[in-house]
Parts: structure tokens; C-alpha cells; sequence
């Protein structure tokens, strides 16, 4: 492919191939008489996506019906809880948890008759069946620009991306723009950085291109270490070639001639896309030598990351590219300026990447239309915890927390109380209820101690002890540190070790101080992010769960029943108490004494609170304080 | 040249320095555990940290070079309190055995808690051990509980002597040092050469050298520079001796000398031994020739006989006649006297000595 226009061609060939899918068109203009669209993100393919592709194939195929109707494997809806999920075009109509057993049902009524499956439907909250696609609520709310591709296309045809006018923004570029404008443009979007820390993308972009030096890098990073999310393997799954045109776009921008993924090994079905994709690319022209017949040249490497979540940090993931252990360098000197082999090098996380075509494209004010004073477009989370719908939401900037966690997730499972939203990961902050109608922005989120981070966002009920939270997400980032620096090595541990003894009973009096002592150092001293924000879930929970904290140490009680050592003791009420005996011989400590046919006592002290008494007894005379 | 303000003073600084560089340079104090200034920067220890005026952020000095119109406070109460956690974090890590420990008295993580007065952490003590000690080798011990991760040894290995021997391994809490799959410096694995420059770069008792265990602290040991005599490249060490003995080689870190960063081989590190070795010769031995038996003599006896024999041979053959190969194991001194009595003694020009490099 030598030029925009050739490229244009080849998309309006493909553009009637894929029109079924949208609205805008007649149906007299339809190429087939149906699309079979079937999630083949991670999610869905471990429930069972790609026998359900194999059996639509056999169906289709033992009715002659396979040159009339394409089946095609997407990336993730979001939805993955409901997985495997099939959207049949035209119309749209959305079915869940669709097995190979039903796929027989779908061809023949649906796909032949033309009447909808009810029985395979989405079912909202209420009971109610939903048809439409774009009526569920969980999607109704959501703004999808980063997700935009994402369930819409095949991800590993090419062809479906340039008929979604995919590198035409790259086109553009290299035609009608100079670096400085892309630059421009970008700073005039106002993105932030999706990676974690929200740095301008723009002025990021003119640091690397004003850095002096003929070789330069892009790297985008792809190493999502945060546990529970799963943003950027959707997008990575779902769109590859929109990562691989942001990262052209960034590197004609900043003068970069190679670029590096660093995608993390367990993500294998993104890797074997991430590469096809890039084979595709360099069949078209689109990477390689004289993109477009011009002088930018840009090749493009996937490096399988070492499974370190420090290997996120930008300075370690670099260490790890050039085959060192991934431990993060003092910064500066910035990557911008000393990066990759000491070159300057441009890093973004997946989601600032795939943003970059559709702001070149489409332009950067209809971007920064979306969202607040701030942070501008939008932000994709990974719903998860007490939540009825989890999955992955992409929300324009400043929808509230209520809004995600009520209006989109459908609210708190079992219909139990709200306690906490914890944001940012493990190196966030809980949010509390009182701070539910939070703008979502880089700043709100900041103020109350907690972060926008990668976009993992855990719903946490009344049941959940916020103790045992911060010692949960503690636990993770003091092993997951990569041990150079003193701070984060022993001070992380320590304040775990503290957290430990809070949650078995045998807090201090001063433990609390303690933590918010070493927290603080830690924050201060710790060389990279990970240590710098490990401490914010301990932080974020004293301050806004404090008497939690007090219960455990003082009165040897946790409010919410999850930590075993300090459940409360059992009692029998001797009104109800018949003398059985049945629970003395239960006690696995012998804590229950007591005549035949006489009521019996629990002695407190040597109870443990299993609760085998209770469970046993015939009368249900025994209570937990 | 910068212009920057160290403590609310003003100074002038060389603009390539780093910041730790430069206030050293002008005569303030900054504690330093992972830094050494023929290493590579790591910025892991947090020690040299300093408070940077325009961002109020906390900064390591070692790792950020000097700009114009910076301004930092060294000691101020937040340096100083961050420092003090840093110090007093790596003390709720390490055996606080300093009676018995090889580093008593050359040991930085020693003089800090002494600066800091923390005669135990504040986070409770470490009692008992978490790893091994490795001593399986003849050369070094390493006690990872004693190691601070400072990575000192793991840069002198990589950068200055090459030999990929040593890396961190694990993370977290349970990272340390180790060899080449986790075996001895020694094992068959290990691509050690014992050249005990980790030894010398380590600033805790971690590593240390096995043959100077109990034979005395640094501050009763005695220095001499010398140039080592194995072989032609000259390297100056550190001989350490406590009174007549010699009891560790240290190295000398100058420029100009052929080890400037202090390098040694396994030789010249720890080929002293010999010296007081029991199977040594003490005193001269005469050949028997009808025996074949070599007897001891006196140092009289024998220095008449040679005297003698280099008279007898002269007269008769002239100087060229005499060839002398002299060795390591004597001291440069006698080295020197040898080719001396050899040129301008007995007039002859065939002297050699083993070290050919
Ligand atoms: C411990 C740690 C882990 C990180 N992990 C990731 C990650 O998995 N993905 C990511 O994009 N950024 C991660 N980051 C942030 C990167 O260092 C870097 O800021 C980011 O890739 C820059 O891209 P952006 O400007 O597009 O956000 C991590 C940072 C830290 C401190
Ligand atoms: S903060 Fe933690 S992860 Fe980062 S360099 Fe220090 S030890 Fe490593
Ligand atoms: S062994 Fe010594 S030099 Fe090596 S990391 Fe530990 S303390 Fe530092
Ligand atoms: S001396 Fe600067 S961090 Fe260790």
C-alpha cells in the first residue's frame, strides 16, 4: 500500500462487508443475510467461545448456509461474567451464556425464521428480557471511544479494521501533519496518561521529541500487573492494530524508528494477536521501511514480559527489555531523555495509545468534549467485587462512582449495603460511601487518597472488613517490590507484619500511629511508584474506617466477622438449652460442659467461634455474641 | 559552572556533578549506603536523599545532578527523620551481633546507627536468622543477614571486574544475593574468580574474607601499600598485617595505579598464605654430593660456599656465565637485591623472574 488513497479504496471494499453491523444502512445494501458475532476475548474462550464458533460453523456450513452468514470472533464486550456472548446482526440482538448446545436453536429460529431466541437473552435485574444490544443498561451508560473496536471487529482481519477507517488516522499524519502538530493536537486533547500516573500525553510526546539524538523508541506498555484487571488484555485482544497505529502516530511524533510491546506472558491470546497483527501490517506497507511511500519508517517488536508486576513501572519494564532483572532506575534522567539502551524513548500505557487515532482523526476537541475541567475523554474500569454486573465499563470522565458501581453494575450483590469502592488497584485508596457521588477524575480521586491507577475498580460490601482489605492489597505489593530500595523491601513488610497482628488479635495499642509513621516514610523514600503508593490502602482505610482499626486492637473485635481470630464467642441460652448434649461432643475444644438434661454453658474463654455447636444443636439454643 | 544554594548558602559547583558530588565537595556531610563513586548509580539505599527546596520533594542527591539555581537543604528535620526510618528499617533486619562481627569498626550501617543513636530498631529486633551463611568456598563468606542490598558487590562483579558472577535474586523481603543458581561462589556453576572485590565494596559484614576470620579488626590491622609481585601488571594493594603477619590483602582505589578501581586477582587477593607457612624453608640446605641429600646449614656455612662458587665460576667462565631466576614469593626488596648482585655484583645480564605478564 503506497498512499492514503489506496487505503481508502481497500476500506470502502471492506466497508460493505461489515455495514451489516450498523445502523445506518438498509437492509436491501446487506452483502450476508446475517453476522454471528461471538466473543473470543480471554473471558469468553474459557467458557467455552470457541466451541461455540466451531459449532455455528458446522451448523451454518450442514445448511449451505455459510457463504450467506459470516460468523466472526471478537474481542471482549465486557460482559465476561455472562460469557459466552452472541450478538446477531442485523439487528443486534444480544444473547448470553450461550453454549454449543444452543447454537443449533439460534440458526434455526433466529437466523432462518427470523424470530428472536427469548429464552437466550440478557435478563436485567427486574427479570426482565432485553433484545437490544445497546438497551442493556450496563452498556446504555457507557462511552466507548478506547473500547470502540472492541466486540465490533474480527481483531485478527486487518481488513475489518481499515473498513472502521482504522490507520487512516496514520495516513493523515504522514501526510498532512508535521510532528510538531500531531504533538500539538495531542496536547490539545488534554489525554493523560491511562497507565496510572496521568501524565499530559502530549507534553510527554515533546519531551521525547525534543530530546536530543537520532535513535529513538516507543514502547507501549502492555505488562497489566494489577491483579483483577483486565482493561488493557481486552483492548490488546480485542484491537490490536489500534495500538499498533497509536504507537506509529507517537513515534513519527517524537522521530522514533522501532518500538517495542512489552505484553505480559500470561496474556498468550493477546501475544498471538499482537503479532498476526503486525505481520498483517507489514504485508500492507503500514509498518516497516517508508510507511505510506514516505520517509517514516517504523518497525515493531512484542517482547513477552517476565510476570513482575514492578515490570509495569516504565524504568524496570525497560531493564527487562534490555534482558536485566526488572528493577526500577532513579528517574530522572526521564525515559524521555535516557530510555531504552539509554536512547530517548516514548512510553504509554494500551489505553492512552488507542486513544491517539481517533483524536487524530476525529479531532482533539470532540475528545475533550468528553469528560471534566481535568481529565479529559474517557476511562475504562475493570468492575469487580460485591458488584451484580462486573466486568469491563468505559465511562466518560466524571460520571460518579454512584453512577458505575449503582446505575451500570447494577448495585451491591444480595442486595446488601454499600461499604467501599477501592480504586487504583493495590496502590490505591478505599472510597467511602460518604464520597460516592465523587467525580471520576484524576484529581477527586487523589484528593480523598485514593487514585485513578490502571482502572481497577473493587466493589466492597458491609461484610467486608477494611483491615483485612489493606492487609490483602499490602500483602501483594510488599512481594510483588522488587527489593532495591530500603523503604519498600522492609518497610512494607513491616507494616504488613503490623497489619497481621492487628487482624489475628494481637494488635498494640500505637499500632495505628505506627502504620500512619511508617506509611508516610515509605511513601516519601521509596524509589519508584510501587513503594511511593504501596501504603495508600492502609492510609485511605484508617482515615476513613479508623474505629475498624480500634474495634481490632482495643476491643479485640472485628465489626464484620471476617477475621477468625477475633470472631466473637459462642453462648447457650438456657431457656432454649433441652440438655441434649449434642454440642459437647461437637466442641473440637472442649469448651462446653453441662449436665444431661440440664442446661450447658459455653466457656468463653476456650472457645474458638467455629460454630460447630451451633450447627449441631437440635433446639437452636446457641447464639454468637 | 551552577550556582546553587546548599542550607540557605550560597556556592558555586561544577555543572556535570551529581548533587551528593558537589556538597560533599564543598565540605557537607551526606550518609551514603549504595553509592561509590567507581560504581554505577543504583538509588536504591535512599540514604543520600536531600530536600529539594523548589519542589519540596525528597530527592537522592546521588542520583540527580546539579542544576542551576537549585536549592536543597541536607539536614534539615525531614531529611533527617526520613534518613533515621531508612536506617533504623535496615537495623529491624540485621543481627545486632557487632561484638563478634568480622566488620566491627569498618562497617557503615555500624557508624549510622551510631549517628542516629539506635542502639536496636524501633520496629523490634531480628532474632533469629533468615538465611544460611555461605561458606563453602576457601575465600569468602557471605552472611545474607547481614547484607543491606546496597548492590555493591553486584556492580563491582558486573561493571569493574566482568564477571556476571552475583545478582539479586528473589523479590521483596526475601530478595538477596547469590551465585549462579543459587549454589557457592565456588560450585562449578559459578563463574567467580575470587577476585574479592565484592569483599571490598560490601559496607556491612556481609561478605568477608574467610582466611582473615578472628585474625583482627580493621582498626588493628596495620597498612601497607605495596605492588603486588605475581605477575608484570604492578597492581598496588593493601597488604594488612597485625604485628608480624599478614592477615588480608585490601584494595587501593587511585588513579594513575593499574588497578585504579581496586581489581586483584585471586593471586594477589589471597595468595599469602605461604608466607607463614609451616612447610616453608627456614634455613639454608647444602647438597651432599656423594649422598645426594640436602642438610641444613647455617647462614655462614652457607654463604661461604656460594661466596666461594661465584668466585671460582667468575674467574674461570667470567659473568656471563651466571643466570638467576628469582621469584614471587619474595618480597620486591629482595627481588630488587637479586637483580642487583646479578648486574652489578657478578656482572651478569640473565636475570628473570617467574611473573612474566
Ligand atoms: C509498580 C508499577 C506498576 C505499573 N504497572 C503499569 C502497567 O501495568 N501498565 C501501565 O501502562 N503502566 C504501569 N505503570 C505506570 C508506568 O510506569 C508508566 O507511567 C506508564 O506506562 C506511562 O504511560 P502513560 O503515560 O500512557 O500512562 C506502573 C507503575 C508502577 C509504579
Ligand atoms: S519502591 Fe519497591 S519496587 Fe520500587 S524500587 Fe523500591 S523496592 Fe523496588
Ligand atoms: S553483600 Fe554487601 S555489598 Fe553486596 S549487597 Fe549486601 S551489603 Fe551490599
Ligand atoms: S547513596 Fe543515593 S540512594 Fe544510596
Amino acid at each position: 500500500m503506497k498512499s492514503l488513497e489506496e487505503l481508502k479504496e481497500i476500506r470502502d471494499k471492506y466497508k460493505n462487508e461489515i455495514q451489516i453491523r450498523k445502523k445506518e444502512f438498509r437492509e436491501e445494501e446487506h452483502i450476508h443475510k446475517a453476522h454471528v458475532m461471538v466473543c473470543t476475548g480471554t473471558g469468553c474462550v474459557s467458557s467455552g467461545a470457541r466451541d461455540v464458533v466451531a459449532e455455528f460453523n458446522d451448523e451454518l456450513g450442514s445448511r449451505n448456509l455459510e457463504d450467506e452468514v459470516k460468523v466472526v470472533g471478537t474481542g471482549c464486550h465486557g460482559l465476561c461474567e455472562l460469557g459466552p456472548l452472541v450478538i446477531v446482526y442485523p439487528e443486534g440482538t444480544f444473547y448470553s451464556e450461550i453454549t454449543r448446545d444452543d447454537v443449533a436453536e439460534i440458526v434455526e429460529e433466529h437466523i432462518i425464521d427470523g424470530q428472536i431466541v427469548e429464552r437466550l437473552l440478557y435478563e436485567d435485574k427486574s427479570g426482565k428480557k432485553i433484545a437490544g444490544y445497546n438497551d442493556i443498561d450496563f452498556y446504555k451508560r457507557q462511552k466507548r471511544i478506547a473500547l470502540k473496536n472492541c466486540g465490533k471487529i474480527n481483531p485478527e482481519s486487518i481488513e475489518e479494521y481499515f473498513a472502521e477507517g482504522g490507520y487512516e488516522a496514520l495516513g493523515k499524519v504522514i501526510d498532512e501533519l508535521s510532528p510538531e502538530e500531531v504533538i500539538e493536537m495531542v496536547k490539545d486533547s488534554g489525554l493523560r496518561g491511562r497507565g496510572g500516573g496521568g501524565f499530559p500525553t502530549g507534553l510527554k510526546w515533546s519531551f521525547a521529541a525534543g530530546a536530543p539524538g537520532d535513535k529513538k523508541y516507543v514502547i507501549c506498555n502492555a505488562d497489566e500487573g494489577d491483579p483483577g484487571a483486565f482493561m488493557d488484555r481486552s483492548v490488546l485482544e480485542g484491537d490490536p492494530h489500534g495500538i499498533i497505529e497509536g504507537m506509529a502516530i507517537s513515534a513519527y511524533a517524537i522521530g522514533a524508528d522501532e518500538g517495542y510491546i512489552y505484553v505480559r506472558a500470561e496474556y498468550p491470546l493477546a501475544v498471538m494477536r499482537l503479532k498476526k497483527a503486525i505481520i498483517d501490517a507489514e504485508e500492507y506497507g503500514i509498518l516497516g521501511d517508508n510507511i505510506y511511500d514516505s520517509d517514516f519508517s517504523f518497525d515493531l517488536h512484542v517482547k513477552e514480559g517476565a510476570g513482575a508486576f514492578v515490570c509495569g513501572e516504565e524504568t524496570a519494564l525497560m531493564q527487562s527489555i534490555e534482558g536485566n532483572r526488572g528493577m526500577p532506575t532513579p528517574r530522572p534522567p526521564y525515559p524521555a531523555v535516557k530510555g531504552l539502551w539509554g536512547k530517548p524513548t516514548n512510553i504509554n500505557n494500551v489505553e492512552t495509545l488507542v486513544n491517539i487515532p481517533y483524536i487524530i482523526l476525529e479531532g482533539p476537541e470532540k475528545f475533550s468534549a468528553v469528560g471534566t475541567e481535568g481529565s479529559k475523554g474517557t476511562k475504562v474500569f475493570a468492575l469487580t467485587g460485591k458488584v451484580n454486573n462486573t466486568g469491563l465499563v468505559e465511562i466518560a470522565m466524571g460520571t460518579t462512582l454512584r453512577e458505575i458501581i449503582f446505575d451500570i453494575g447494577g448495585g451491591v450483590q444480595g442486595g446488601k449495603e454499600f461499604k467501599a469502592v477501592q480504586t487504583g488497584g493495590p496502590s490505591g485508596g478505599c472510597v467511602p460511601k460518604e464520597h460516592l457521588d465523587l467525580s471520576i477524575d484524576y484529581e477527586s480521586l487523589l484528593d480523598v487518597g485514593a487514585m485513578m491507577g490502571s482502572g481497577g475498580m473493587v466493589v466492597m460490601d458491609e461484610d467486608t472488613c477494611m483491615v483485612d482489605v489493606a492487609r490483602f492489597f499490602l500483602d501483594f505489593t510488599q512481594s510483588e517490590s522488587c527489593g532495591k530500595c530500603t523503604p519498600c523491601r522492609i518497610g512494607t513488610k513491616r507494616m504488613l507484619q503490623i497489619l497481621e497482628r492487628i487482624t489475628q488479635g494481637d494488635g498494640q495499642g500505637g499500632d495505628i500511629d505506627l502504620l500512619l509513621e511508617l506509611g508516610a516514610r515509605v511513601k516519601e523514600t521509596s524509589l519508584c511508584g510501587l513503594g511511593q503508593t504501596a501504603p495508600n490502602p492502609v492510609l485511605s482505610t484508617i482515615k476513613f474506617f479508623r474505629d475498624e482499626y480500634e474495634a481490632h486492637i482495643y476491643d479485640n473485635y472485628c465489626p464484620t466477622g471476617s477475621c477468625d481470630e477475633l470472631a466473637l464467642p459462642y453462648w447457650i441460652d438456657k431457656d432454649i438449652c433441652i440438655g441434649c448434649t449434642a454440642c459437647v461432643n461437637e466442641c473440637p475444644v472442649d469448651a462446653i460442659s453441662g449436665e444431661r438434661k440440664e442446661p450447658h454453658v459455653i466457656d468463653e474463654d476456650a472457645c474458638i467461634s467455629c460454630g460447630a455447636c451451633a450447627e449441631i444443636c437440635p433446639v437452636d439454643a446457641i447464639f454468637q455474641k | 559552572m551552577a550556582l546553587i544554594k546548599i542550607n540557605g548558602k550560597e556556592h558555586e559547583v561544577e555543572s556535570d556533578l551529581s548533587i551528593l558530588e558537589a556538597v560533599r565537595g564543598e565540605g557537607y556531610e551526606i550518609p551514603t549506603l549504595c553509592y561509590h563513586p567507581d560504581l554505577s548509580i543504583s538509588g536504591g539505599c535512599r540514604l543520600c536523599i536531600v530536600e529539594d527546596v523548589d519542589s519540596g520533594q525528597l530527592i537522592t542527591s546521588c542520583s540527580t545532578g546539579v542544576t542551576e539555581g537549585l536549592e536543597i537543604k541536607t539536614a534539615s528535620e525531614r531529611v533527617e527523620r526520613a534518613r533515621r526510618s531508612v536506617v533504623d528499617l535496615l537495623l529491624s533486619d540485621h543481627p545486632l551481633d557487632c561484638m563478634i562481627c568480622e566488620a566491627d569498626g569498618n562497617c557503615t550501617l555500624q557508624d549510622l546507627a551510631y549517628r542516629y543513636g539506635l542502639n536496636e530498631s524501633t520496629l523490634g529486633s531480628k532474632i533469629d536468622p533468615r538465611f544460611e551463611i555461605e561458606h563453602d568456598n576457601p575465600f569468602i563468606v557471605h552472611d545474607p543477614d547481614k547484607c543491606i542490598l546496597c548492590g555493591r558487590c553486584i556492580r563491582v562483579d558486573n561493571e569493574i571486574q566482568c564477571s556476571d558472577a552475583i545478582d539479586f535474586i528473589n523479590r521483596g523481603f526475601t530478595t538477596r544475593i547469590a551465585a549462579a543458581l543459587e549454589k557457592d561462589l565456588g560450585d562449578d556453576d559459578s563463574t567467580c574468580v575470587f577476585c574479592g572485590q565484592c569483599v571490598e565494596m560490601c559496607p556491612t559484614g556481609a561478605l568477608t574474607y574467610k582466611p582473615s576470620i578472628g585474625e583482627g579488626r580493621e582498626y588493628n590491622l596495620e597498612h601497607t601499600e605495596t605492588t603486588c609481585g605475581y605477575c608484570g601488571v604492578g597492581c598496588k594493594l593493601d597488604l594488612k598485617t597485625r604485628g608480624n603477619k599478614v592477615v588480608e590483602v585490601g584494595s587501593i582505589y587511585r588513579e594513575g595505579t593499574p588497578n585504579p578501581v581496586g581489581e586483584a586477582c585471586v593471586k594477589g587477593r589471597f595468595g599469602y598464605e605461604f608466607i607463614d607457612h609451616p612447610d616453608r624453608l627456614k634455613t639454608p640446605l647444602i647438597k651432599d654430593k656423594e649422598t645426594g641429600e640436602f642438610n641444613e646449614a647455617s647462614w655462614d656455612e652457607a654463604l661461604d660456599y656460594i661466596g666461594d662458587k661465584f668466585n671460582q665460576i667468575k674467574e674461570e667462565s667470567g659473568g656471563d656465565a651466571f643466570g638467576a631466576l628469582c621469584s614471587a614469593r619474595c618480597s620486591n626488596e629482595d627481588n630488587y637485591l637479586m637483580q642487583k648482585l646479578m648486574r652489578a655484583g657478578l656482572g651478569s645480564h640473565t636475570i628473570d623472574h617467574c611473573a612474566r605478564l
